[in-house]
């Protein structure tokens, strides 16, 4: 008897599965139907139907959906794999409270695991040489998250759970990083640039219950959290366009609509128009990908405001890193000894420079050590000045630059050319003044660093003129100076470099003398992503456009 | 097609083993249906005599017929169709024979025979995304196509060298050898019959099912499926100036009573306008001082089958301009035509404005192109193409003779504007079926669209749905992204229409994908599987493809050789040719044509040069391809999720207001055509997702329940048994 319900349930399955079949594959039920026609054609034909027919009944005589694949592209295409929905990233630990121990980014979708890949670089001992990553589901991997420009972000554990073991069925990376919310930020970052796309609020949730992950009655729960967070979301976006933002944005896009226009308005109505100066629209389209690059560098600028920058102070033991971290900071973060090595771990404070926020990191000293755990302590050490923004190198004025300092410059320079490509500014600290014998080696060494500036963590002295020269360094000032004071948000960031990568794409077309049509593939791609920033669409205001502006039409 | 058949079974028993050829399944599925048809034939003679005691007398064998062998009697046969189309313009006739060649014995009602697929306004096929339709019903097995290619007077290349999905064939056709050639091949297709009449009224069942159409002289024709294709003739009326008349097209009368008719059932009707310009004596225009305008030297065709291939001598287009005086003239009285005199609130489509609407909004224009096309190579009539007006007749000579080269012309015909009834196509599903009606199919203009391409896209689709709908079949839609008819259906069906509907490239959101020169490889496999597609035409176009595939595999395996090849194409594209480059690769390189090929002799000269344009296609903008197709697979698979029908929109509070709105009015079919339909947002579209997810749950929870309950008491009943 414990059949029957195991048995009706196969039968519901196997309907069901019927049902996907013949919406994902319209060609193949046709076969079928053609193929076996006794079977299949009195199902469909209203004539045999016995019960009344409405109007209701006479929709589903319409089954046949074609979407016919081009014969001469088919074989390839059917090989490949169709993904079906795009892959989406989020933080998904709290943001705004006190930083916790770790955070959370994850990805989900059918390119979570080539994204991963993209930024995710393993460090394990038996595949040291392999820098893919290959995951297996559940496995935890420790290794580094990289930027575009294969700069090393943050130290992170990456846990694959591979479809349909996973929260939304769907193939999840998640990426625990750092609890900080400049290393979240980053890593998510990097996942966008590679290719995700950011999370609606609520997504995970919606895609696990879509994917029959969670049951009924958490459903209403999922549609009311989305309804009020996309609300809050789109308020939210509306409050966060700033003025010069916004209208920037919105000039791009008229832009992008006034070159969609001229070219749509030719290809529609051919020999109604004067021709199109091509050249023109190449130097307008030049002239927007110098703006984007340009808003994407205020959006730099804006990142620092929001994720601030991470400055790794390093040194030899007992130059006095830690006194330099609690008195920038004005707290007892760092614990402070005579004893050499004191500091084990990577010990973090906060302060803000002109308005920036950035997180201090102070080091253990380096050096080669047999303690183990000290030993951890200055592989830590070296990690954190290879993610760093700015690196600040202590040396104690009292024993001035001894030989070791040296070495350590040179590892930090050694480093710094292994792991990022792009410059790192150093800033050398001359600590301990108080206790200074002479300053003559300063000349010598001062070539190696960006500035240099004397301290004494003690009292205090000098500090000021740290925070003025990284000031100088990482151009802080221009963001207040130039007048361009606005805050771009991850989604709105996020649309930026899409509309850039299809104006690159563009200018790329361009050169290659590919023909005119194409530009407008690239340029409605544009449009669009801007268009998501303002929230405005693309389609019908391009047609709009050309009957207001040409005189069109016989 | 299924009544005939039997038809013949019964009938002949000589012909029984030809029938028999056919599956056995074919034989079981028709007696069931003659049995049917038989019930049907008593409910529709009640109804007759009950309606009109003169077709009594014409039933009355029937009625002393049995259910059996009512076949046999051929008076009635006479009368019954599988597909009535009424209406014998561009969508009529590919509706019509569409519908006979899958076999359907089809009937074309029409108001006058002599005027079928008549070009009333520009005697033109093709342009921008016009001639992609007119390729993707040939490919399907239409005829428009054909008949262009057959009539044309001349033909051009528009946007050659913009790319190879915006570029467009436009043929100027003979209006009276267009309608003369489509008329002699309606005439002679098998299982299609040709009658005038004036439909006032549809038949419709007892189920809301369409039996057939009653006309003014009070016939009554039947058949389960019926295509209404009215053109501007619903209710037209014409005007010139303040004056008006009823009438579908100058000189011929519209049809009154359907609108009405059809409004009783439930359906909505609305108006729409539009116009066409004055045409003038050739004879009296001098074209000494005029720019010519010539066809192309290397024609192009629109006919997939090569039998259609044959050049014609071609004639010449002329480019004059709008003067000062022709401004003058409009500007002096503008308050004589109607939008701007105040008594026609209706304005035109804003592709196709009148001259006083140009003058008057792009006033900084000091003069406006007008072409001169010809209208026939025996008629002296010619097309003033830009010039349509709703001046008064008695200004339009005038006016016409402001032109240069048209200073002494005599006007054959005057412009004017028509108003005509249309019904919203949100009335309609994507097969074009009408969802209050079954059986009843709109094409053409009634779904508030313009153009003959347009009309014969529809046409072809109603067509083969009514012939599917009356064989029992499942009704063919096209998807959105499967073609320009596709697209063309969904915006007519979705979206909201303010003036008649005219195609446009920018209306495709993938029209890289669909152009052309893949019309064929998109549609004919699919007109070969509805029955369209005759052995010969796939023949030719299986060798077609052949021939391409092989022609794609040689270049991709073949080196480039070291010599005077390299040389041209490193000269031509500006690029450094690498030693390992195939053939392929140099094809991918700008402006390198596959006539470089030839030229060094590494071309292959089996090939035509629609092959060779179709290969270089495929490999130069391969990248473009791949990248449009991955996107709209990966759109496709969530846009063609289908609703459920019975959907209660109003109840979703998690929608907006307006979404529910427009969700109830037009009904979608799909998730993507929702996503479509004006006002319904994205956050729209995801709590729709959710809601269907609950319900299904709720029903699959449901059926669970009832299944457990119903086990319990079969458990306890077995227990009580046992028990006892």
């Amino acid at each position: 008897m414990a059949l029957v319900p195991s048995f009706s349930y196969l039968l519901s399955r196997s309907r069901h599965s019927s049902v996907v079949r013949d919406s994902v594959f319209p060609k193949f039920s046709i076969a079928l139907r053609k193929r076996f026609p006794l079977f299949f054609c009195r199902c469909y034909g209203p004539a045999d139907n016995h019960r009344p027919i409405t109007t209701v009944e006479a929709a589903k005589v319409e089954t046949t959906l074609i979407l016919k694949k081009d014969e001469r592209f088919g074989s390839r295409g059917e090989t490949e794999q169709v993904t079906s929905s795009s892959t989406i990233a989020a933080i998904v630990t709290s943001l705004g409270g006190p930083p916790g121990g770790v955070g959370i980014v994850r990805l989900s979708g059918p390119s979570a695991v080539p994204i991963a890949q993209g930024v995710f670089r393993p460090i394990s001992r038996k595949r040291r040489n392999k820098s893919v990553w290959l995951p297996s589901s559940h496995v935890v991997d420790y290794g580094f998250v990289i930027d575009s420009q294969g700069n090393a972000i943050d130290e992170v554990l990456a846990i694959p759970m591979l479809a349909p073991k996973s929260y939304t069925r769907e193939d999840v990376v998640e990426l625990q990083c750092h609890g900080s919310e400049v290393c979240m930020r980053r890593v998510l970052q990097a996942c966008l640039e590679a290719g995700a796309r950011l999370a609606e609020p609520g997504e995970f949730t919606l895609r696990a219950f879509l994917n029959g992950r969670l049951d009924l009655s958490q459903a209403e729960s999922v549609a009311s959290l989305i309804s009020s967070k996309s609300k809050s979301a789109a308020d939210a976006a509306l409050a966060g366009i700033q003025g010069g933002f916004s209208s920037m944005v919105k000039s791009l896009r008229a832009q992008c609509i006034e070159l969609l226009t001229e070219i749509e308005a030719r290809l529609d109505f051919d020999d109604e128009m004067p021709p199109l100066d091509e050249k023109s629209v190449a130097n307008m389209i030049r002239r927007m990908l110098l703006d984007v690059d340009d808003a994407l560098r205020t959006a730099n600028y804006d990142k620092l405001l929001q994720f601030g920058l991470q400055l790794a102070i390093v040194g030899r033991p007992n130059v006095g890193k830690s006194s330099l971290l609690n008195a920038w900071s004005k707290s007892e973060r760092a614990i402070v000894t005579d004893i050499a090595g004191t500091t084990r771990d990577v010990v973090e404070a906060n302060v803000s420079v002109a308005g920036v926020p950035i997180t201090l990191l102070d080091t253990a000293g380096i050096r080669n050590t047999d303690d183990t755990v000290e030993k951890l302590g200055v592989e830590r050490s070296e990690t954190a000045a290879a993610g760093a923004d700015v690196i600040v190198m202590t040396v104690s004025a009292a024993e001035g630059w001894t030989p070791e300092d040296g070495e350590l410059l040179a590892r930090l320079k050694s480093n710094k050319v292994a792991r990022t490509s792009s410059h790192v500014p150093m800033i050398l600290v001359v600590n301990k003044m108080d206790r200074a014998i002479s300053c003559e080696w300063l000349e010598k060494v001062s070539s190696s660093f960006t500035k240099h500036v004397l301290t004494c963590a003690v009292t205090g002295e000098g500090i000021a003129d740290l925070e003025s020269s990284l000031v100088e360094i990482m151009g802080l000032n221009d963001i207040h100076s130039g007048g361009r004071r606005w805050t771009v948000n991850q989604r709105q960031f996020e649309q930026l470099v899409r509309a850039r990568e299809a104006l690159v794409r563009l200018e790329l077309s361009m050169k290659e003398a590919i023909p005119i049509d194409f530009w407008t593939i690239d340029l409605r791609e544009a449009a669009l992503a801007l268009g998501r920033i303002t929230g405005e669409d693309v389609s019908d205001e391009v047609l709009a456009n050309i009957f207001g502006r040409f005189c069109i039409g016989k | 097609m299924a009544s005939t058949l039997c038809l013949h079974v019964t009938r002949f028993t000589t012909q029984f083993p030809i029938c028999c050829r056919r599956s056995t399944a074919w034989f079981i599925d028709d007696t069931r249906r003659q049995l049917l048809h038989g019930r049907c034939a008593r409910r529709w003679c009640c109804r007759l005599s009950r309606r009109f005691s003169c077709s009594l007398r014409l039933r009355s064998p029937v009625s002393a017929c049995s259910a059996q062998d009512w076949n046999n009697c051929s008076d009635a046969e006479d009368e019954r169709y599988d597909v009535i189309v009424v209406g014998g313009g561009h969508a009529g006739c590919e509706a019509a024979l569409a519908s006979a060649r899958l076999g359907a014995k089809t009937l074309l009602l029409t108001l006058n025979i002599d005027r079928i697929a008549w070009q009333p306004c520009n005697p033109a096929v093709g342009g921008p995304a016009k001639s992609q339709l007119v390729h993707e019903v040939d490919a399907l097995g239409g005829e428009i196509g054909k008949m262009a290619d057959k009539c044309y007077l001349q033909k051009r290349v528009l946007n050659a060298s913009r790319g190879p999905a915006v570029r467009a064939l436009r043929a100027q056709t003979d209006k009276r050898e267009y309608a003369s050639e489509m008329k002699k091949v309606v005439e002679s297709a098998p299982n299609l019959s040709i009658r005038e009449g004036m439909v006032t009224d549809i038949l419709v069942g007892k189920n809301d099912n369409v039996e057939g159409v009653h006309t003014f002289f009070g016939m009554n024709f039947y058949a389960p499926s019926v295509v209404l294709t009215t053109g501007t003739f619903m209710s037209g009326k014409i005007w010139i100036g303040r004056t008006s008349m009823p009438a579908g097209r100058a000189g011929e009368s519209a049809s009154h009573g359907l609108t009405e008719n059809l409004q009783r059932f439930g359906f909505e009707a609305g108006q729409l306008k539009t116009g066409t310009p004055a045409r003038v004596d050739s004879r009296t225009v001098d074209f000494s001082g005029l720019e010519p305008q010539h066809g192309d030297e290397e024609t192009n065709w629109f006919s997939f089958d090569p039998k259609y291939h044959i050049t014609r001598e071609q004639m010449c287009c002329y480019l004059t301009r709008t003067t000062k005086k022709t401004h003058q003239l409009i500007k002096e009285n503008l308050h004589e035509t109607p939008t701007y005199g105040g008594w026609v609130e209706a304005r035109g489509p804003r592709y196709c404005p009148s001259i006083e609407d140009k003058i008057v909004r792009f006033q900084d224009k000091e003069s406006h192109q007008i072409f001169l096309e010809p209208e026939g190579r025996s008629v002296p009539e010619l097309y003033v193409q830009g010039f349509s007006t709703g001046l008064p007749e008695r200004l339009q000579l005038q006016l016409l003779r402001t032109l240069p080269g048209l200073e002494n012309c005599s006007m054959l015909r005057p412009a004017y504007a028509v108003e005509y009834d249309f019904l919203p196509a949100y009335q309609c599903f994507r097969s074009l079926m009408t969802k209050k009606i079954e059986g009843l199919f709109f094409s053409g203009q009634i779904n508030g669209t313009t153009g003959y391409e347009e009309a014969a896209a529809q046409g072809i689709v109603s067509g083969i749905n009514a012939a599917r709908h009356a064989d029992g079949k499942s009704l063919i839609v096209l998807e959105r992204e499967s073609s320009y008819i596709g697209t063309l259906v969904d915006d007519l069906v979705t979206k909201d229409l303010r003036e008649p509907y005219r195609m446009l490239t920018s209306r495709s959101e993938h029209r890289l994908l669909l152009r052309s020169d893949n019309a064929d490889s998109r549609l004919t496999p699919l007109g070969r599987e509805i029955g369209l597609i005759d052995d010969y035409r796939w023949q030719v176009y299986q060798d077609k493809q052949a021939r391409i595939a092989e022609e794609k595999k040689r270049l991709k395996t073949i080196k480039v050789p070291a010599g005077d090849l390299v040389a041209d194409v490193e000269e031509v594209s500006g690029q450094p040719v690498k030693d390992s480059s195939t053939l392929e690769s140099i094809l991918k390189k700008p402006h390198v044509h596959y006539s470089i090929l030839d030229k060094h002799g590494y071309g292959n000269v089996a090939l035509t040069r629609i092959d060779k344009e179709c290969i270089e296609i495929d490999i130069k903008y391969e990248g473009f391809i791949m990248r449009q197709q991955t996107q709209l697979q990966q759109m496709a698979m969530q846009q063609h999720r289908r609703l459920p029908d019975n959907l209660d929109y109003y109840s979703m509070t998690t929608l907006s207001n307006e979404a529910r709105e427009k969700l109830s009015k037009v009904r979608p079919q799909t998730l993507g055509q929702a996503s479509r339909v004006g006002g319904v947002s994205p956050a729209d579209i995801t709590a729709l997702l959710i809601i269907l997810e609950s319900n299904r749950r709720r029903v699959e929870q449901q059926k669970w329940h009832q299944e457990t309950s119903a086990l319990a008491d079969v458990s306890q009943d077995t227990m009580k048994a046992t028990n006892a």
